[in-house]
């Protein structure tokens, strides 16, 4: 499949909130309250303002962590972007 | 006064709030809950010298629609990335449209379901790609299904199943049935963007899909507030452009809405005290039957004048289908629930 | 509508409209010690109504209706009237405050303090709260928390408790039979009878209380107390809301910060009297 191309919700449409193991994700727009865990958060800072697709935001992450194989990080950043989609917290570009 | 015209007179502008009694209150807020329009009273209202417990209720309810418009013009949102990585172009309707445009009649006013047009040679597409982004159909009922798609100007009401939300796919603005047969072609080749880019139909046509909602789809349940929103549109538009009236009236033609149209001015007028320019005002006859049934409830907000009720029920249905069919419909309706 | 009264709950006023007139004067004789403003405008109102002219008295039955209603909600025997308009109270709160973060959680206050008790009904948290209510703490209400925004305080919702099958005579026990409304015997949610809350409750039901202790009591099995993260506690307090979606962000600040600073404890009772006891014990813990 296709390495889709998404962007983040601008930082001040969300109010992020560490809440114990979760994060809370307050999206000002839909009004609706995300509750995640990680790496969600993690994808969306990483981000930023930019277009990004699975292997861009892989890239970044690997920077910052240990992800193991490139392979399967970018298959496992993929699939969560799709779902920060269906949240609508990142739109396909 | 009874409390539905002091709704309707507030609203007008022609009753101080200062000067209604404290208890009469009571009456206002439980009529203006009932007829969806306590959001628009509270913005309306929202400079007013008012009781204090009058004006903390009210200032709860703007604060309350100011959500209630974002989740509305969310499901907008998402509907368009939907549909718009097909290349499927779509135009909003009713509430979400007169928010997305930033209309004044949308300041307090509660939104339903979202309302889209497209056109009908995408409805197909439309509806997989819905599908697709987690829409679902509300009811299987194979019956209610095919009667939807022979003979209704929209699909079957599909729900999101995460957000909750309901989404109303028209490819026209009155059932396919219906005496009147607007040219849903004209509808969307006109069509508008908005600031945020949407698409909303043009002043002209919103307006006759205003009144076609008020007056030919339906039994005038809610009509006070979809006469508010004729009325806000209707000065707006005018006060905007002074040949709209003139073109109002030419549009109306072309959708076979004229009369609708012109009724639903003449009732803004008698409730709302609109403005309308010369020959639009001769009162017809009938006139004060559709008064009476936009202000048939009473000081608890319960409906009143029941047979007066039934008699725009079965009108609604009348305008809708030709007898033969109607007489199908309810026939199928009734045994199933036998 | 022909009987009719205004009453006022915490910050709600109330009108209830009656086809009959036992159910207003059983609820005027529940509320007869709270405040009255006859001339204040009402947030609400409730409708008790024949769902057919001649159901007024032919085996009368009440429908419940008002400014919101229940699709086809069962109407109840005149019988169980003062059961129709708790109901029909309840439901226009449930379904139309905005102005405060409504929880489905009753309360409990000592010198300026809450304590918040959060379940599902057979949880015992009504039960919890009326006997607490009588032994030195102030009922701040049975059914709804409400949680102001703008300052983080809970305020109080002191309606007539409702008490129901065995809560009923383990209170009865305490308290001054005046203050106990009727029998409601087989209503579709067992025996319920009301009480009064205390003068002193009733009296104080404006004042509002810094939350101090949230609890999440489940009545049955085991004593035991198990401390509750702020995410579990933020979970199941967005599920006891019914207003927190309608109130976008001003709820989600208003819950968030209730959570960060309100210790949060699940705790497990096998009989009224270990509840109570694991409460006050939780409380003097809290109170360090």
């Amino acid at each position: 499949m296709a390495d889709r191309t998404y962007r983040a919700a601008p930082p001040d449409a969300l109010c992020v909130e560490p809440l114990g193991d979760l994060t809370l994700i307050f999206d000002r727009r839909s009004t609706q309250t995300h509750i995640v865990v990680s790496p969600m958060p993690e994808i969306l800072a990483a981000m930023g303002a930019d277009g990004c697709n699975a292997a861009a935001v892989a890239a970044r992450l690997a920077a910052a962590f240990d992800l193991g194989d490139a392979d399967g990080a970018q298959a496992l950043v993929a699939e969560r972007l799709v779902e920060l989609a269906e949240l609508g917290l990142v739109a396909p570009v | 006064m009874s409390a539905v015209r002091d709704l309707v007179a507030l609203l007008a502008g022609r009753q101080d709030p200062a000067a209604l009694a404290p208890r009469a209150w009571d009456g206002v807020i439980s009529v203006a809950r009932a007829e969806a329009l306590l959001g628009t009273l509270a913005c309306r209202l929202a400079e007013a010298p008012l009781p204090p417990p009058v004006a903390a209720l009210f200032a709860d309810q703007r604060a309350a629609v100011a959500v209630a418009q974002a989740q509305a013009l969310w499901e907008a949102e998402m509907a368009r990335r939907a549909l718009t990585s097909e290349r499927l172009e779509f135009v909003l309707l009713k509430g979400t449209a007169y928010a997305a445009a930033g209309l004044s009649c949308s300041e307090g006013r509660q939104i339903g379901d979202l309302d889209i047009l497209i056109p009908w040679h995408e409805v197909g597409r439309v509806e997989n790609e819905l599908l697709e982004s987690g829409w679902e159909w509300v009811k299987s009922d194979p019956y209610d299904d095919a009667y939807y798609r022979e003979h209704m100007h929209e699909l079957p009401p599909m729900i999101h199943r995460s957000r909750d939300r309901m989404i109303d796919v028209h490819h026209t603005i009155l059932p396919r049935t219906h005496r009147r047969t607007p040219d849903p072609l004209v509808l969307v080749s006109e069509a508008v963007a908005t600031a945020d880019g949407f698409t909303v139909l043009c002043p002209v046509d919103m307006v006759c899909h205003c009144a076609a909602h008020l007056l030919a789809d339906g039994d005038l349940q809610g009509g006070l507030r979809n006469l508010w929103d004729f009325h806000c549109l209707t000065r707006d538009f005018a006060a905007a452009d002074p040949d709209f009236w003139d073109r109002l009236a030419a549009r109306a033609d072309k959708h076979e809405l004229g009369p609708e149209v012109a009724r639903a001015a003449r009732l803004a007028q008698a409730l709302y005290g609109a403005t309308l320019p010369a020959g639009w005002s001769q009162p017809r006859a009938a006139d004060r039957l559709y008064v009476r049934r936009l202000l048939a409830r009473d000081d608890w907000g319960r409906p009143t004048d029941f047979l007066l009720q039934q008699a725009f029920y079965i009108r609604s249905h009348w305008m809708r289908m030709p007898p033969v069919l109607l007489a199908r419909h309810l026939w199928t309706k009734w045994r199933r629930n036998q | 509508m022909r009987y009719g009264t205004r009453l006022a709950v915490g910050p709600v006023q109330f009108r209830i409209g009656s086809d009959w007139a036992a159910p207003i004067a059983a609820l005027n004789r529940l509320y007869a010690g709270y405040p009255r403003d006859e001339d204040r405008p009402a947030d609400a109102t409730v409708r008790l109504f024949a769902a057919r002219p001649w159901r007024r008295r032919l085996r009368p039955s009440v429908q419940i209706g008002g400014d919101f209603t229940v699709p086809d909600a069962l109407p109840l025997p005149l019988s169980m009237g003062l059961l129709a308009a708790e109901m029909g109270m309840n439901l226009q709160v449930a379904l139309g405050w905005r102005r405060h973060l409504l929880l489905h959680a009753s309360a409990v206050a000592k010198d300026g303090r809450a304590a918040i008790l959060s379940g599902e009904s057979g949880s015992g948290k009504s039960t919890l709260a009326a006997l607490l209510g009588e032994d030195g703490w102030r009922l701040m209400g049975d059914e709804f928390t409400l949680v102001d925004p703008a300052s983080g305080d809970a305020l109080a919702f002191p309606r007539a408790v409702s008490l129901k099958n065995a809560a009923i005579a383990e209170v009865a026990a305490r308290v001054d039979p005046a203050r106990l409304g009727p029998l409601l015997a087989g209503t579709p949610k067992g025996d319920i009878r009301h009480l009064i809350p205390r003068a002193d409750a009733v009296a104080a039901m404006h004042d509002p209380v810094r939350p101090a202790l949230l609890l999440f009591p489940r009545f049955g099995g085991e004593a035991a107390v198990e401390p509750m993260g702020e995410g579990e506690a933020f979970v199941r307090l967005t599920e006891a809301s019914t207003n927190y979606v309608a109130l976008g962000e001003t709820g989600f600040a208003a819950l968030l910060r209730l959570v960060r600073e309100t210790p949060a404890f699940a705790v497990s009772y096998p009989d009224s009297a270990t509840g109570m006891a694991l409460v006050d014990r939780l409380w003097a813990e809290a109170a360090r």
